[in-house]
């Protein structure tokens, strides 16, 4: 018998014009847990997907237990035991947890369901590993923890041995990332193969046995846990040193720029407001950061703020103008800048080329129209290579580049330049860093604090505790639609923050 | 993909232009083995009848005429055409353009026979006609997301019926058509600017041909080089960057389906103010011309010159069937043809994908590195849209 549970030896997977996957060999030893560690495009996902045969690499074996297999469908990677907790759970919401569990591996007798079996096999396996599940919840009304729960039960109900978690902790609370390393070494030391995929330093040096690090679809090399630093993992998956601490001088806050006060957002969901008469201020030259869990109303407190959702009462006034019932394009022309949570669905026209994406929210001005209605393109050009130039994006061919061919950090750092080059009074930036890597990471905190420095107010909303407690210079959280509290990010602790972002805490709180 | 992109063979628009001709050879060729299986002996001759069309007939002038006659009604089917691509460059599938189409019509020859309009008139009104019947499609998809496939479907039908009902005053007693517009109201007739006399004196060949042409460089133009068309292809390609970047995106879809509502009323009024045909108020099914231009569109590329030279070459085909022997073969034969060929246009993008890996593969072979590093790329992405010019 072989030491590995999986090997994948020497895998190249190629997509036109590119290499995806560059002669990668991951072996996941049995009974460890093994961090996958690389910066968006280093090609994990590809290689994920190469384990679950929804890719064919053109070179390279896969071995099971020493043996070589072919995987040519998610249904046979299913067949060898592996089972996947993908990023964004696969659970049907109307369903029970239990329902959940066993959908496509139900147990039947003549056509009829037979659950009381099941639920002896899951209770006994939830007990077994300490996975606390209400089996006869519906998944919408469970904490998304529990829903990662319910995936991972998922996975053991069908006996799989090797469990891939992919980026599991992006949505979880730090009181819910902590049992969950629990719950994944518990695994390990039943014997269950873990592969962990992330980019967050920490929970790897916690958690994991080994890492194996990728950068631009190569192999760069597996080390022990217990031998390396933060530092030296950082170092291996960017190619150079980065600083994971944020250089700021001392905020010297202004006038208030952006007031907002009593504002309540109606939720697509429900009778509920999703933003819930909120109150606070954001002031020239200091950043705000709204902190919380994904979903208690900090994408809707934003589309309040930038004018995509309509408020249900409130009043918000930027530099002293009342702008509450202001259209979208009232807001930005009047010095609103937005980074927007998801790049893909609001912040870029994929299919247009990069320079057309620079002036999305300025076509209509003189720079780049005549009075005829036509575009005056060679002012675009020249204006999208300014900040081509200036912000430093990369692409194959420059202005005319398809945005859809892109990076993730370079996609994210057009948006950026473009609104920067807004010179707005107001930077609303909305998770600026998620998904990019350390090297993405440490640009964008530096033009955020340049704003600040420049003397602009900026509103950041974060998920995550590094960039929350680093970055602002001031701390609101948010739970469920309601500011809980505010912070000084230098007096505060993580585990403060984390029982706030939790609704165990809350403070009576006036802007 | 940085280098060796200029190659013609990796060129969108060139791809897409081979994908077109490959659809037509492969329709010419099935057509073909149909024409075969129902007769063996004629079936050469009947594929030949059908792609010379006009140039059947030996001397010039006949041939010229006959070509004038193709022309008369191409002119009508670029301009649906032009209606199904401009909405489809928003996003839009406008399978509506039939009823549009059919509402251009009634209004227009309502005007000529009925009000006794001159031809500049007549137009407008056709115009007004179409845009309102796909300004109601723009209304309910903007403000009640009411998908625009389905309320344009239901009202090609609205719009036939009506219009038969409303010209069924002026039909000829002894048929179910409308009254000639020559006889009853000559001054609606297009002017011909001795257009005809070019076409063997075909009286039918009216500035209308020439106005289509023009109108199709016009939409590239609005699409591609206006503020405008740079709102409505953004709000096509990603509706909630749009309305991100503060662009009108109700408006813009209710703009775009009249603006295609008008040009394909329009199209009506190019074919029924030349005199050509006259409209049958007896007739219970939707004028093929609206989902021939749907055909065109797709086999033009997605393009608006393309189309003006897929719109030719569908009615070509269409025309060149009517001069098969009808004791042998159905009159529908080139219908068919058309059909296949247009069945084919879906695999466009599947082709180009096709001749994209071959060149990945090739260039893989002889350079090793060009390493960009770029995300995870979905394989099918860059085939989304067809012609889409840089």
């Amino acid at each position: 018998m072989s030491e590995y549970a999986i090997e994948m030896l020497n895998i190249t997977k190629r997509f036109p014009g590119i290499i995806a996957n560059d002669n990668i060999t991951l072996q996941l030893r049995k009974g460890e847990i093994h961090a996958l560690l690389g910066e968006n495009g280093a090609g994990k996902s590809t290689l994920m997907s190469v384990l679950f045969g929804m890719y064919q690499p053109e070179e390279g074996v896969i071995k099971k237990d020493g043996k070589e297999v072919k995987i040519n469908n998610p249904n046979d990677a299913n067949d060898l035991g592996i089972g996947m907790v993908h990023q964004h759970f696969m659970l049907v919401q109307c369903f029970t947890v239990l329902d959940n569990i066993i959908l496509g591996a139900e147990t039947t007798q003549y056509g009829v369901l037979q659950k009381d079996e099941a639920r002896r096999k899951v209770t006994e396996l939830s007990e077994k590993y300490g996975l606390k599940v209400d089996l006869d919840a519906k998944i919408e009304d469970i904490t998304v923890g529990m829903q990662q729960r319910t995936e991972i039960l998922k996975m053991l109900y069908r006996d799989n041995e090797i469990l891939i978690f992919d980026e599991p902790t992006a949505v979880l609370t730090p009181a819910e990332i902590d049992d969950l390393m629990v719950i994944m070494k518990n695994l390990s030391a039943e014997g269950k193969s873990i592969l962990f995929i992330s980019h967050k330093l920490n929970e790897i040096m916690t958690v994991a046995d080994r890492c194996s690090v990728l950068r631009r679809g190569k192999y760069i090399g597996t080390v022990d846990i217990k031998d390396t630093t933060q530092e030296e993992l950082s170092r291996m998956m960017v190619g150079r040193d980065v600083s994971l601490k944020v250089d700021k001088t001392p905020a010297h806050p202004g006038e208030e720029v952006l007031r907002v006060e009593n504002m309540s957002v109606a939720s697509k969901r429900g009778s509920k407001m999703a933003v819930n008469n909120v109150s606070f201020n954001v002031r020239a030259g200091e950043i705000v950061c709204i902190a919380g869990i994904d979903g208690n109303g900090q994408s809707e407190l934003v589309y309040g703020l930038s004018g995509l959702e309509p408020l249900a009462s409130g009043k918000i006034t930027l530099k002293g103008k009342d702008i509450t019932n202001s259209s979208i394009r009232e807001r930005s022309v009047s010095g609103l800048s937005h980074i927007p949570e998801d790049r893909h669905k609001h912040g870029l026209v994929l299919d247009y080329s990069l320079e057309y994406n620079m002036i999305l929210q300025r076509y209509f001005s003189p720079d780049f129209s005549n009075g005829a209605g036509f575009l005056k393109r060679p002012e675009i050009r020249s204006f999208s290579e300014k900040l081509i130039d200036q912000f430093d994006v990369r692409s194959g061919e420059g202005p005319v580049t398809i945005v859809r061919s892109m990076s993730g950090g370079n996609q994210q750092k057009a948006i950026i330049a473009r609104e920067l080059e807004k010179n707005p009074e107001l930077l609303i930036a909305v998770q600026p860093t998620r998904g990019l890597d350390v090297g993405a990471i440490e640009y964008i905190h530096r033009q955020l604090i340049a704003q600040r420095d420049a003397g602009k107010a900026v509103l950041l909303v974060s998920l995550e505790l590094e960039e929350v407690l680093g970055v602002p210079d001031r701390i609101l959280v948010m739970y469920e639609g309601e500011i809980v509290g505010e912070f000084d990010p230098k007096k505060t602790t993580r585990e403060e923050l984390g029982l706030y972002m939790a609704g165990a805490r809350k403070e009576g709180h006036t802007a | 993909m940085k280098k060796n992109n200029k190659s013609l063979l990796s060129n969108p628009g060139f791809q897409t232009l081979l994908a077109s001709l490959v659809c037509i050879v492969v329709g010419l060729l099935v057509g073909y083995i149909v024409l075969l299986i129902i007769n063996p002996a004629k079936a050469t001759e009947g594929i030949v009848t059908i792609l010379k069309n006009f140039l059947t007939y030996g001397s010039g002038k006949a041939a010229m005429k006959y070509l004038g006659n193709t022309l008369v009604k191409t002119a009508p089917l670029l301009m649906c055409a032009l209606s199904v691509q401009f909405c489809y460059s928003a996003g839009l599938f406008n399978i509506g353009a039939a009823g549009q189409y059919v509402a251009g019509a009634g209004l227009c020859l309502y005007a000529a026979l009925v009000l006794k309009m001159p031809w500049p008139v007549c137009l407008i009104l056709s115009m007004i006609a179409g845009a309102a019947f796909g300004a109601v499609v723009g209304v309910l998809k903007a403000y009640r997301n009411v998908n625009e496939v389905i309320s344009g479907i239901m009202l090609n039908w609205i719009g036939l019926y009506t219009v038969n009902m409303a010209l069924t005053p002026v039909k000829e007693t002894a048929s179910p058509y409308t009254q000639a517009v020559a006889t009853v109201n000559p001054s609606a007739l297009l002017p011909t600017m001795g257009l005809g006399a070019i076409f063997g004196n075909n009286k039918y060949v009216t500035i209308a041909i020439p106005l289509a042409v023009l109108i199709a460089v016009l939409i590239w133009v609005v699409l591609n080089k206006t503020v405008f068309g740079y709102e409505l292809r953004a709000t096509g390609l990603n509706k909630e960057a749009a309305k991100y970047s503060g662009m009108k995106e109700k408006t813009n879809t209710i703009l775009t389906l009249a603006i295609g509502g008008a040009l394909a009323g329009l199209g009506a009024s190019f074919l029924f103010l030349s005199g050509f045909e006259q409209w049958s108020v007896t007739q219970s099914s939707v004028p093929t011309m609206g989902f021939n231009g749907i055909a065109a569109t797709f086999l033009g590329g997605l393009h608006p010159i393309g189309t003006i030279f897929s719109s030719y070459f569908i009615q070509h085909i269409t025309s060149g069937g009517s001069y098969l022997d009808k004791a042998v073969f159905p009159a529908q034969i080139s219908d068919l043809i058309s059909a296949i060929i247009i069945y084919l246009c879906g695999f466009v993008a599947f082709f180009r994908y096709f001749i994209n890996t071959q060149i990945a593969k090739r260039r893989r072979d002889t350079a090793n590195s060009n390493d960009v590093p770029i995300n995870t790329p979905a394989p099918a992405d860059n085939n989304k849209k067809g012609g889409d010019e840089k």
